[in-house]
C-alpha cells in the first residue's frame, strides 16, 4: 500500500495543468497499491489553487502558502516535512518539478526517478519506466529508499479528470531552511501567449535554423501556427540564434512533446531535438534536405524550400 | 574565485541511437561509440572558465577550475579531463569507481567529500549527464552541503570574489532572476555559450566573447601542451571515506520500439495536405 503526496506547481496562484499530469501518476499508483493520495498546494496563492485541486479524488489538499516569488530553498523543507507521512512524492517532470524534488529527497533520505513515463506495480512493488540517452534507451528502475520520489512526463501521462466528491483542505505549516536565505528572488519575466501551451497542443509548428530570422518565424511560421490552431515550437538552433524565446525549445534540453501532429519545418533532427518529439502520433517535415535525418521519424515528408512551402500549406489549410 | 567542475564521460551522445542492449537486458553497451565529455559539463567548463579569467587579456587565468570525474581509471575518463585542462582549468581529481556502483546518491556524496577538501567557492555541473538524464545529482550535492542550488543558469553576473551571484535562470514558463550568496552549487542552460552570458567583474563589461553554437571553446594548441603538465590527482572512494549506497537500481534496459511506417514523401503542399486532411485526419 502506497500513499503518494502530490506536490502541485502553481503559477500566478493558479495550479498549472502538469499538476493534473502529476495527480494521474498519483492516481495510478494508489489505486495499484491500494493506498490513496493528496496534493499539497504550495506557494504565492496557495489558497486559492487548493480550491482548484478539490476535485480530483484526493484525499485531502494540504495548502502552504509562501509569499513571493519561487525559490527552491524556501519551499524544500515544507515540501519535506509534509511528505514525512508519505511513501512517495511526485511532481511533474517541468523546471519546476526537476529543481524542488530532488532537494526535498535529499532531505528525505530518498531516491529520485525523474522523468518518468511508466509506473509498474508488481505485488505492490513499484517500478518506474524512464527515457535515457535522449529517448533511445529506456530503462527500469526500482529503489531501494524507503520513500520514493518521482517525475513524470507530462507528455506520457494524461491529466487527470475531475472524479466528483470535494477533498477537504488543510493548513500546513511552512517550515524554515537556514539556506533559503542565500538566495534572494530578484524578479520573473513570465512570457505570456494567446496559443496554446507547447506541452498540450493538439498540434505542434517548430522552425529551425533555416529560417535564418526571428522576422521569418513572424512572417512564415506565425501564419501556420495560427491556421492550424497550434502551438509553436523551435530547435536548440533556433532558440539559440534568438529567433524565438527559450521556452519554446524543444528536445532533450527544452520541452518534451507528444502531439497528434508535429510539423518539423527546415529542421535538420539532430538526435537532441528527435528525443523532444518522436512520440509525436504524426510527424510532419518540410525540408530541402531529403536526406536530413529528421526523416527517420517522419510520416510525411515534402521536400521544397520552406519559404515557398509554408504559406502555399497556410493558405491551403485556411480553406479546409 | 575557485570552483570545482564535475566531468562525466558519456558515450558519444550525437550517435546515442546506435547504442544497443545487453542480451539479458541488463546493459547498455556502447561498443564502437567513443567516449565524449558530457556537453551538458562541456557548457558548465565553459561558463567557470569565463568567471575566472579575464577575457580581453588573452583569457589570463584569475582564479582556478578544478575538475572532478568519477569513473573508471582508463584512458578515456583521462583523454577528458585532459581536455578539460587544456581548455583551461587548472588540475584534475580522477575518483575511480565503477559505473555500475553510481547513482546521484552516490555521486553527490562523492563530489560533497570533495567539496569538502577543496573548499571553492562555486560548484558548476551539468544540469543533467546526456545518458542518464536525470537532472538530480547537482541538486542533491547542494542539499548534502546545506549551499543553495541554483539550477538551468543561462547568465551569470559576480563581482571578482564570486562572494554573491546575480544569476538568470531558464524556466519552461519564462526567465526568474535570483541573487545568490555563496557558496553554491549551479547548473547551466544551453544559452550559458551565448557571447554575454557571463559578466565576472574582470573581463571588461563590453567583452563579447565568440558565438558559440555547440559546445565550450576549443583548447588551443598552446593549452593542449600546458595540459599534460598539469596534475590530475586519483584517488578511490575509500580514500574520500565515503560510505554511500546507490537508491536507484535499474532492473531492464530495453530499446524503445521503432516509430512504425514508412516515410512517405510528398510530391506537394496540395498532397501534404489532402494526406493530412483524408488519411491522417489529423487537420
Amino acid at each position: 500500500m502506497a500513499n503518494v503526496l502530490v506536490v502541485a506547481e502553481l503559477l500566478e496562484g493558479k495550479a498549472r495543468k502538469t499538476t493534473l499530469c502529476a495527480v494521474a501518476a498519483a492516481k495510478q499508483i494508489a489505486e495499484g497499491t491500494g493506498g490513496s493520495f493528496d496534493i499539497l498546494s504550495i506557494g504565492e496563492g496557495a489558497g486559492a489553487a487548493a480550491e482548484e485541486l478539490v476535485g480530483y479524488g484526493a484525499g485531502k489538499v494540504l495548502k502552504a502558502d509562501i509569499a513571493g516569488g519561487y525559490i527552491c530553498e524556501k519551499y524544500a523543507a515544507t515540501v519535506a516535512e509534509a511528505g514525512k507521512g508519505y511513501d512517495v512524492l511526485v511532481a511533474c517532470a517541468s523546471a519546476y518539478g526537476k529543481d524542488l524534488l530532488p532537494r526535498v529527497a535529499g532531505k528525505l533520505d530518498a531516491g529520485v526517478a525523474s522523468d518518468i513515463s511508466d509506473v509498474h506495480i508488481d505485488g505492490g512493488k513499484l517500478s518506474y519506466t524512464r527515457p535515457m540517452y535522449a529517448g533511445n534507451v529506456s530503462g527500469t528502475v526500482e529503489m531501494a529508499s524507503a520513500k520514493q520520489v518521482i517525475t513524470v512526463r507530462q507528455s506520457e501521462f494524461a491529466p487527470a479528470e475531475p472524479s466528483g466528491g470535494t477533498s477537504p483542505v488543510q493548513d500546513i505549516a511552512v517550515q524554515s531552511d537556514p539556506v533559503a536565505d542565500k538566495v534572494e528572488f530578484l524578479g520573473v519575466e513570465v512570457v505570456k501567449s494567446e496559443r496554446p501551451d507547447l506541452t498540450e497542443a493538439d498540434i505542434v509548428v517548430s522552425g529551425g535554423r533555416a529560417l535564418k530570422s526571428a522576422e521569418n518565424f513572424t512572417n512564415v511560421i506565425e501564419p501556420l501556427v495560427d491556421a492550424l490552431g497550434a502551438a509553436m515550437g523551435a530547435s536548440r538552433a533556433a532558440c539559440d540564434a534568438g529567433y524565438v524565446s527559450p521556452e519554446l525549445q524543444v528536445g532533450q534540453t527544452g520541452k518534451v512533446v507528444a502531439p497528434k501532429l508535429y510539423v518539423a519545418i527546415g529542421i535538420s533532427g539532430a538526435i537532441q531535438h528527435l528525443a523532444g518529439m518522436k512520440g509525436s502520433k504524426t510527424i510532419v517535415a518540410i525540408n530541402k534536405d531529403k536526406e536530413a535525418p529528421i526523416a527517420q521519424v517522419a510520416d510525411y515528408f515534402l521536400v521544397a524550400d520552406l519559404f515557398d512551402a509554408v504559406p502555399a500549406l497556410t493558405d491551403a489549410v485556411k480553406k479546409l | 574565485m575557485k570552483i570545482l567542475v564535475s566531468i562525466k564521460r558519456v558515450a558519444d551522445p550525437d550517435n546515442a541511437s546506435k547504442l544497443k542492449v545487453s542480451g539479458d537486458g541488463k546493459a547498455v553497451t556502447s561498443e564502437g561509440l567513443e567516449w565524449k565529455m558530457n556537453p551538458f559539463d562541456d557548457w558548465s567548463l565553459e561558463a567557470a572558465l569565463r568567471l575566472t579569467e579575464n577575457a580581453a587579456e588573452k583569457n589570463a587565468r584569475v582564479g582556478e577550475v578544478v575538475l572532478v570525474s568519477i569513473g573508471p581509471n582508463d584512458e578515456h575518463t583521462q583523454r577528458i579531463i585532459r581536455e578539460g585542462l587544456a581548455k583551461g582549468a587548472e588540475r584534475g581529481i580522477l575518483v575511480e569507481a565503477d559505473e555500475g556502483t553510481l547513482d546521484a546518491d552516490v555521486v553527490s556524496a562523492i563530489l560533497k567529500a570533495i567539496v569538502d577538501k577543496e573548499s571553492p567557492d562555486l560548484v558548476v555541473m551539468g544540469k543533467q549527464a546526456a545518458d542518464g538524464d536525470s537532472n538530480v545529482a547537482g541538486t542533491k550535492l547542494a542539499e548534502r552541503l546545506g549551499w543553495p542550488i541554483i539550477n538551468y543558469a543561462m547568465r551569470i553576473k559576480t563581482a571578482d570574489d564570486g562572494k554573491t551571484l546575480e544569476v538568470r535562470r531558464e524556466l519552461d514558463t519564462g526567465v526568474a532572476t535570483v541573487k545568490v550568496t555563496g557558496p553554491a552549487v549551479l547548473t547551466t542552460s544551453d544559452r550559458i555559450l551565448h557571447p554575454e552570458s557571463v559578466k565576472n567583474g574582470v573581463t571588461p563589461e563590453s567583452h563579447e566573447y565568440a558565438k558559440l553554437e555547440v559546445g565550450g571553446r576549443y583548447a588551443s594548441l598552446k593549452g593542449i601542451m600546458q595540459a599534460k603538465k598539469k596534475p590530475i590527482d586519483k584517488m578511490s572512494i575509500g580514500d574520500l571515506g565515503v560510505d554511500a549506497t546507490k537508491k536507484l537500481n535499474y532492473t531492464k534496459f530495453e530499446l524503445p520500439p521503432a516509430r512504425s511506417g514508412e516515410t512517405t514523401f510528398v510530391a506537394d503542399v496540395a498532397e501534404l495536405v489532402d494526406k493530412l486532411h483524408n488519411t491522417a485526419k489529423v487537420i
